[in-house]
């Protein structure tokens, strides 16, 4: 039984990336979140939306199983990926991480240089040449619009970096590992207007080879860079449209409340 | 009565007058010491072996004790408390097991040294006949130095922000991968730091050794490829009293007519090793995490 507000895409046109089936999430004996069904269309970007406690991270993290690593936490329903179900047990997560990246909502790069950022876990996954390293390096680091500042400093601290482009190079790092799927949270929370702006237009740019789930708290954000937005509220995922339709005639109430600065 | 800025000015000048003081009876302790005993210092007192009776004799075999029971000890301890750190820090998480080995863990850290020692010598003196010996010494010195390098590790591994970890796993590394590659890397200044403070202490620690290690220098060849003779310097089961021990039984019964000054030396000199110690611990730890990082 779908819910009427969470819109189905029809997968005869649109090529689904990813998708939630009940997805439901418990720390201990609290239902963070209720069951949500979703699906993530190829090569566009989605946005959660919804106030601070409305399991829009949560859902984020259960993606690409993160959650695991919670103690508490338990994640049930179905994760259909390439039509298997990670969330299974005996899915191997780390492999699964491969294919869906994330960035954090705080800049987290190694405390290693700028080079080692990207290819260390290139390297731990078995990539030995260095030419192949080097091009990499060079590629991701012009996708997250960082090349030209650092090119000549690959082999400083990548902890001497702003926070904006300490956040450019986790975009880096997670797409050189070429996933399919690039998970973030809040990437741009922690981060001044002008490396916001760069930040989503590096999303833009990365929009033709991944697809982008997003979770953020910044309205404009949402209706500027993507194409569907989901809105939770209350542990629970309450509209799921097109972002057009989200921010100009949004079925619900609550929805239009939210995404017009009435609450939240 | 008093404005925030005079509480501030008068709370300011007692934590200065505090730290003031520190420092004066650090300094002058140093001071007296050094100043006592730095002039009985030198090559002859730095290599001559000791004698018990007469006049003129030197160190060279307790201080070579020294560093060689500090070399295996750290041998010893280093494995255990690097896996136990890690253990505790990012895989124990919260039990009641993990509880009971804290406490453990703290209990032994509080355990005066003298007690250690005696524990030494019945455990492995005595039961597993070991006799007074390096290896004896050594092991009494892990017991005596795990529960503080166990912390020192653990506290270092989780001080490293929980958004690494969380990076690490979001590139599709394995838990154990992560731990090794990117949060020992970051933790390791501080672990280096543990164990070189470690080594500090237990290089000036006399009670623990004294019904273990015993209070026996027998001359030592350093041309005795014998690693069974008593007088090979590498052999674990010889008797090897140590530079800090060597301090206390001359002081307490010793018969040579110069003990003053063979305690002021060896006073001096241990102070002068425990501050290296402490130095190189800064350095070691600065220069290894810029090493790490890449640069400044």
């Amino acid at each position: 039984m779908a819910d009427k507000y969470i819109l189905e895409l029809d997968s005869n046109k649109h090529e689904i990336a990813m998708e939630t089936k009940n997805v439901q999430v418990f720390y201990g004996e609290k239902e963070a979140l209720e069951k949500t069904s979703m699906q993530f269309e190829r090569y566009k970007i989605t946005s959660l939306i919804g106030s601070s406690g409305s399991g829009k991270s949560t859902f984020l993290r259960s993606l690409n199983r993160m959650n695991d690593n919670v103690p508490g936490a338990s994640v049930k329903g179905e994760i259909i990926y390439r039509g298997l179900d990670i969330n299974k047990n005996d899915i191997d997560i780390y492999e699964t991480r491969k294919h869906i990246g994330m960035v954090f909502q705080r800049p987290n790069p190694f405390s290693k240089s700028i080079y080692e950022n990207i290819t260390f876990a290139l390297k731990r996954h078995g990539m030995k040449d260095k030419n192949e390293l080097d091009e990499i390096v060079e590629t991701t680091l012009k996708q997250a619009s960082l090349w030209e500042q650092v090119k000549d400093d690959l082999n400083k601290s990548a902890l001497a970096l702003s926070g904006g482009q300490q956040q450019r190079l986790c975009i880096a790092r997670a797409i050189a590992m070429k996933p399919d799927v690039l998970l973030m949270d809040e990437p741009a929370s922690a981060l001044d207007p002008i490396s916001t702006a760069n930040i989503e237009e590096t999303m833009l740019n990365l929009k033709d080879n991944y697809t982008i789930i997003i979770v953020t708290h910044n309205m404009q954000q949402a209706s500027r860079v993507s194409d569907y937005t989901a809105f939770f509220n209350m542990g629970k995922a309450v509209e799921f449209d097109e972002t057009r339709k989200i921010f100009t005639r949004p079925k619900i109430q609550l929805t239009e409340d939210y995404v017009s600065g009435h609450f939240g | 009565m008093f404005n925030a800025k005079v509480k501030d000015k008068i709370a300011t000048g007692i934590i200065y007058t505090l730290s003031g003081i520190i420092v004066i009876i650090l300094a002058s302790l140093l001071l007296y010491i050094l100043g006592s005993g730095l002039r009985y210092v030198n090559w002859d007192f730095l290599t001559s072996t000791s004698s018990d009776f007469s006049k003129g004799s030197g160190v060279g075999v307790q201080l070579f004790n020294s560093f060689y029971l500090l070399v295996i000890s750290m041998l010893i301890s280093i494995p255990i408390s690097v896996s136990s750190g890690i253990y505790l820090s990012e895989y124990a998480g919260k039990s009641k097991i993990v509880n009971v080995i804290r406490i453990s863990i703290e209990v032994l850290s509080s355990l005066p040294s003298i007690v250690v020692g005696l524990f030494g010598f019945l455990v492995f003196v005595i039961y597993f006949h070991m006799g007074f010996s390096i290896l004896s010494g050594a092991l009494t010195l892990t017991v005596f130095n795990l529960p503080i390098l166990t912390r020192s590790v653990e506290d270092s591994l989780k001080a490293v922000p929980g958004s690494q970890r969380e990076a690490g796993l979001s590139l599709g590394l394995s838990k154990w991968e992560t731990v090794i590659h990117v949060i020992i890397p970051s933790a390791l200044p501080g672990i280096i730091t543990g164990m070189v403070l470690g080594a500090g202490r237990i290089f000036g620690e006399a009670a623990a050794l004294i019904y273990t290690a015993g209070q026996s220098a027998p001359p030592l060849e350093f041309s005795n490829f014998n690693i069974f003779s008593p007088t090979n310097p590498l052999n674990l089961m010889r008797p090897a009293e140590t530079l800090a021990v060597h301090i206390w039984k001359v002081n307490s019964e010793g018969l040579v007519a110069n003990a003053d000054q063979v305690s002021a030396g060896s006073s001096a000199i241990l102070i002068i090793a425990v501050l290296i110690f402490n130095l190189l611990a800064r350095y070691i730890g600065n220069k290894v995490y810029k090493k790490i990082t890449g640069g400044e």
